[in-house]
């Protein structure tokens, strides 16, 4: 059986509450990742609070939600963390959600290697049809990397976000499964 | 699109808690009727307790996963039994429980046409890959039934159940998705 | 023969034992990160799990035996120092038919391959005959967990039912088995 969860420079983790919701409260800190990752208001927040939000929801996940913390194979380190939400059965679609909260590790790389695992995970052990997000137009970054793990552009919502007083527009992309089998010319295991 | 509710001679619809409680509390009576359908060992249930029961169900059917059905003969619209369809939405598989109570429809179709509806939902609304389900062996009208229908028998899990002296085999049965598509494309010719 | 003076829990490099709360939650952790063994212990989308988490499971699971009255479960530990090597358990145990699953898991890789998983498969056995007193056993088993099908048939098992692409991994469809062990044929081995 193929190994589900380690990258080549990342591997997926369990997310510990409450190094997490630190991690959070830090990573908040910083307005620049909280405006690329949030459409709300940039707000600081505690850990404590958040930590008990997040037992909470980290116990709800059933197989709708498969949520990770993001760590580098080298040496271990937080990076961030990812959430898959499977918010339709019938059509087996999920949103993606990534954030990277480590600002030495944006452009790197680390953001386009967590989502290639993830996929994997979606297509291999959640066994859905297809896999969506959604990046804000003001994140090229972004933009760039999931279109190298294979996603497209499929439309966009347009001039719903007002950041520094001009609108701009939430694009959405998505993968198939097929597009990703053969993207990877995927070899199942022995 | 087809009518996936009607059948040739039962429809499928669902019933309040307290139709369903009316109903079991007479079922329960039939404790042959429990053996054919149940391994556990038969028991009388209150009508308050049934309906709580079926309160429960009816709230837990709204959760991707499990749909519920009760079976009405055409004629008269006589409600004569029910069955549960219960979704392993990772691996798309769906289990299948089937029970006819009222004993003047044993054995005139009634069970294979409802089976014939619950197989086209399960493979063209609910989209599974596989339906599978599991009776005892002292069930031959059950086993006819369902080969007609398309499963195949995929084992048995020996002396599995125990009742009445002796023990008895449960019966494993499968049908693929498209072993179903082929029974329907055999059945336009 | 009436033998009550051979210890059920202790094995020959291994003894069951119940859930270390304070210990075992770590070393749980560690083993749901292996996703390679995640997959051949369960069909559950694997998932890593903190200790913290873990630690929960192990609270909820000993309210489930308290209230079903149908699950065994045991912490399989190495006899040396007592450290978590793997779980066994016994569940969906149905008391008027005499039946009930088993489960059993060697959890890191390191103790995988040096019998630990015979032994503990002989006194799961051994528990569930003499001491359950179920007519059989079954077991489920992925078609592609080559170790835990010989691990079984080894003891005895018999493949029963083959339940057609039932199982959607790693980009394919696979057969789950179905196998079982009847009380009178494990007697027979034991003899044996």
């Amino acid at each position: 059986m193929k190994d589900i969860y380690n990258g080549e420079l990342v591997r997926l983790s369990a997310m510990n509450a409450e190094e997490i919701s630190k991690a959070f409260a830090r990573w908040g800190r910083d307005s620049e990742f909280r405006r690329l990752l949030d459409s709300g208001v940039s707000q600081l927040a505690s850990s404590k609070g958040a930590q008990t939000w997040l037992e909470k929801e980290l116990e709800e996940q059933s197989i709708n939600q498969h949520w990770f913390s993001i760590r580098k194979l080298d040496d271990d380190k937080l990076l961030g963390d990812i959430d898959l939400y499977v918010y339709n059965w019938p059509g087996r679609d999920a949103f993606v959600g990534l954030g990277i909260g480590e600002r030495e590790f944006w452009g790197r790389g680390y953001g386009t290697d967590v989502m290639k695992v993830i996929l994997r995970y979606a297509f291999t052990e959640v066994n859905l049809k297809r896999v969506t997000l959604t990046v804000f137009e003001y994140n090229p970054r972004a933009i760039r990397s999931y279109e190298k793990a294979g996603f497209r552009h499929e439309g966009r919502i347009r001039q719903v976000l007002n950041k520094e007083g001009k609108r701009w527009d939430i694009l959405v992309m998505g993968i198939l499964r097929n597009e990703w089998m053969e993207h990877y010319g995927y070899k199942t295991a022995n | 699109m087809r009518d996936l509710f009607r059948g040739e001679l039962v429809r499928l619809t669902t019933e309040e808690p307290d139709a369903y409680a009316k109903m079991e509390v007479q079922w329960q009576k039939d404790t042959e009727f429990h053996s054919l359908m149940d391994g556990d060992p038969a028991t009388v249930v209150s009508e308050k307790k049934l309906k709580e029961w079926f309160e429960k169900r009816n709230e837990s059917s709204l959760k991707p996963g499990r749909h519920a059905f009760s079976i009405r003969a055409l004629a008269e619209d006589k409600l004569i039994g029910f069955f549960g369809l219960w979704v392993d939405l990772i691996h798309s598989e769906a289990w299948v429980g089937i029970g006819i109570g009222e004993r003047e429809f044993w054995n005139k179709g009634y069970g294979t046409d409802a089976m014939k509806l619950c197989l086209q939902y399960a493979f063209t609304e609910l989209n599974v890959h596989r339906v599978s389900l599991g009776l005892m062996d002292y069930n031959p009208r059950a086993l006819r039934s369902y080969e007609k229908a398309g499963f195949r028998l995929e084992g048995r899990t020996r002396g599995d159940v125990q009742r009445a002296g002796k023990h008895h085999d449960s019966l494993w049965m499968g049908i693929l998705h498209e072993e179903w598509l082929q029974m329907q494309n055999r059945e336009k010719q | 023969m009436f033998d009550i003076q051979t210890q059920l829990f202790e094995g020959q490099d291994i003894r069951f034992g119940p859930i270390d709360h304070e210990k075992d939650p770590g070393i749980e952790s560690k083993w749901t990160h292996d996703s390679d063994f995640m997959r051949m212990y369960d069909i559950d989308p694997a998932r890593p799990m903190s200790a913290a988490m873990m630690k929960k499971k192990y609270e909820k699971l000993e309210k489930e035996i308290e209230e079903n009255k149908n699950i065994y479960h045991f912490a399989i530990r190495a006899r040396e120092d007592d450290g978590l090597i793997g779980k066994a358990s016994i569940h969906r145990i149905e008391w008027s038919n005499g039946n009930g699953w088993i489960r059993l898991g060697i959890g890191a890789g390191d103790d995988r391959r040096k019998g630990y998983g015979s032994q503990a498969l002989r006194m799961l056995l051994r528990f569930a005959f003499a001491e359950l007193n179920l007519f059989r056993v079954t077991a489920a088993v992925q078609e592609y967990n080559e170790a835990g099908i010989a691990l079984l048939k080894k003891a005895g098992f018999v493949e029963e039912v083959r339940r057609r692409q039932a199982l959607d991994r790693d980009g394919r469809r696979w057969d789950l088995l179905v196998f079982g062990l009847l009380n009178d044929e494990w007697q027979k081995q034991a003899k044996a």
